[in-house]
Parts: C-alpha cells; sequence; structure tokens
C-alpha cells in the first residue's frame, strides 16, 4: 500500500494507538496508551481552566476568569434555550461533554499530538452515554408516557403508523450519527491536513523546477489548518447542542 | 488485466464516486448561506438572533459531505 502513494503519505499512521505503559489485569489489557494520556491532559486542562477561572480574587477578573464565564455562559444559555430551566439540572454532563470535546480537538490540531476524538469508540461511547440518559431520564419522570415522544400531535390517523415507524427508527439512530458526526469530521479532517502537508514534502523532493509550486499545497495546508480550528469549535458546540435537544425530548415528551 | 489490479482500479473508482457526495454537500452549505443572506437582507435585525442556528444547520450539512469524504478516504488508505 505504502508502495502505491509514494512514501511521504502515511495518512492513517497518525491515529494508530499505542501502549506507553503495558497494564494488564487478569488477563485484559488497561494499558495506559498515547489515547488514554490526552484524555488526560484535556481533562487537567479543563479543571485547570476551571478552578483557575473560578478562584475569583481581587478587582477586575482576568482574562482567564472571563473566558472560563464566558464558556459557562454559553452552555448555560444553550441549555436554557432548548430545555427551560427544568434543564439545567443537566449542565454538568453538557458542559463537562463539551469542554471534554472542545479540549481533545484542540489539543490535537498540535503538530505530533493525538486527537482522541477522531476515534469513534471514544465519540460512541459519549453519544450513547447521552442516549441511555434520554431513555432512564424520560421513563423515570414520565413512565408510559415517554413513547408519546414517538407519536407526533395533530397526524391524520391512516398516516401515523408510518410516521411512528419512522419517529422510532430516527430515535434509535441518533447515537450512530451523533457520534460517526465528530468521529467522521476529525478524521477527515486530520486525513486531509495529512495528504497536502504530504504532497508538499513530495514537491520538495521532486526536481528543482517543480519545487517552487509547494507553496500552494503549503498555503492550502494553512487554509485548511484555520479551517479546523472552526471545526473543532463547531462539532464541539454541535455535539452540545443536539445533546440539548436529546434531553429536551426526555423531559418535555411530545412537545414538539 | 490481472484480478488484483482490476481491484485496484475498482478501488480507485469507487474513491472518486464517494467523492462526489462532498460536491452534494457543497449544494446543501450554498443552499444554506445563499438563504441566509436573502434572508438576512430582508430584515437585519433579526440576524444575529439566527447565528447560531445558521452554524448549526452548516455543521450538520457539511458533516454529510465529510461522511462522503470518509468513504474515500476509506477506500483510498485503508481497504
Amino acid at each position: 500500500m505504502a508502495g502505491e502513494t509514494g512514501p511521504a503519505i502515511d495518512p492513517i499512521g497518525q491515529f494508530s494507538i499505542t501502549p506507553l505503559i503495558p497494564i494488564r489485569i487478569a488477563g485484559h489489557d488497561f494499558s495506559l496508551t498515547n489515547s488514554s494520556l490526552y484524555m488526560l491532559i484535556a481533562v487537567g486542562l479543563a479543571c485547570l481552566l476551571m478552578t483557575a477561572g473560578a478562584r475569583g480574587g481581587p478587582g477586575i477578573p482576568g482574562r482567564l476568569q472571563s473566558l472560563a464565564e464566558l464558556a459557562y455562559e454559553f452552555i448555560a444559555g444553550m441549555l436554557r434555550s432548548a430545555t427551560g430551566e427544568k434543564g439545567m439540572r443537566f449542565f454538568p454532563m453538557v458542559f463537562c461533554l463539551f469542554m471534554f470535546i472542545l479540549i481533545c480537538n484542540l489539543v490535537g490540531l498540535l503538530p505530533y499530538s493525538f486527537t482522541v476524538t477522531s476515534h469513534i469508540i471514544v465519540t460512541a461511547t459519549m453519544a450513547l452515554a447521552v442516549f441511555l440518559t434520554v431513555i432512564v431520564v424520560g421513563i423515570y419522570e414520565h413512565g408510559f408516557g415517554f413513547f408519546k415522544l414517538f407519536v407526533p400531535s395533530g397526524v391524520p390517523i391512516y398516516i401515523l403508523p408510518l410516521v411512528v415507524a419512522i419517529e422510532v427508527i430516527s430515535f434509535f439512530t441518533r447515537p450512530l450519527s451523533h457520534s460517526v458526526r465528530l468521529f467522521a469530521n476529525m478524521l477527515a479532517g486530520h486525513i486531509t491536513l495529512n495528504v497536502f502537508g504530504g504532497f508538499v514534502v513530495m514537491l520538495l523532493g521532486a526536481g528543482a523546477a517543480v519545487k517552487a509550486l509547494a507553496v500552494l499545497p503549503f498555503a492550502m495546508t494553512i487554509g485548511l489548518y484555520a479551517l479546523e480550528l472552526l471545526v473543532a469549535f463547531l462539532q464541539a458546540y454541535v455535539f452540545a447542542m443536539l445533546t440539548c435537544m436529546y434531553l429536551n425530548d426526555a423531559i418535555h415528551p411530545g412537545g414538539h | 488485466m490481472e484480478p488484483h489490479e482490476l481491484a485496484i482500479a475498482a478501488k480507485y473508482i469507487g474513491a472518486g464516486l464517494a467523492a462526489i457526495g462532498t460536491g452534494a454537500a457543497g449544494i446543501g452549505v450554498g443552499t444554506l448561506f445563499g438563504q441566509f443572506l436573502n434572508g438576512a437582507l430582508r430584515n437585519p435585525s433579526a440576524v444575529d438572533g439566527q447565528f447560531g442556528r445558521l452554524i448549526f444547520g452548516f455543521a450538520v450539512t457539511e458533516a454529510l459531505g465529510i461522511f462522503a469524504l470518509l468513504i474515500s478516504f476509506l477506500l483510498l488508505f485503508a481497504v
């Protein structure tokens, strides 16, 4: 495979998980991998930002405190507008998900680092946590009334079976689209950056006549990097926003 | 043609076909921003309130193009 595309481009290699400290307990692999290391870094950075931002102090709020307050207000406003005051008890969950994904995405954009969110197992775990929370909270709060979610009001009786079937299918494919959206965006973005970076190397390695052309993919790489910064924030935002919308279904079923 | 070469050719053709989907997502994103601008020029005071929805729609639409690109990349590099 490497012989066909040239030695300069190996876009998949950056996603490989390697154990740093091998740990085996009862025949199971609990090794500290580069993936778990970057997860710990992301959690540590999030804790550091929020504790340092919440420490306060005399006088004018500093930059760190403004950043922490901005993140808090952003998620609180989003959750309040999507679910109302009743949904605010889910704020810690939504905020943790948002900060974790955002910091993982941003740390992953540093050269030579590892992107935790480019693995579907990580995003699927978070999406399934949201999915199960919605089901458990919905049934706990409303009992059988939760299933009103699948029966929209104001639909004529003769097309109701079809609508219910579509609603059920769309409900159960939610964790799939929720996780694949984040994972695919991160994966495709990093592969694209790597491919264009590989073009620069390949053009520099070619003859002197085409060496100057390496500027073109290099400029493209810079542009793509800026886009990836936007995507890193946007996907964290979209993940948190969809979480809010799904939680709204659990709190107010049949409200749409 | 050897069967192996045929498989490689089919792989590249499949990757190219999958990449068509990114163009379709381009149509979607163009429609999104065009319609937003259309509405924004009619009622500029409503722009700030709808910006979040614009970005949300952009991310959801763009994700579908990314799915197609992902299939293309998987065919090129992972299969």
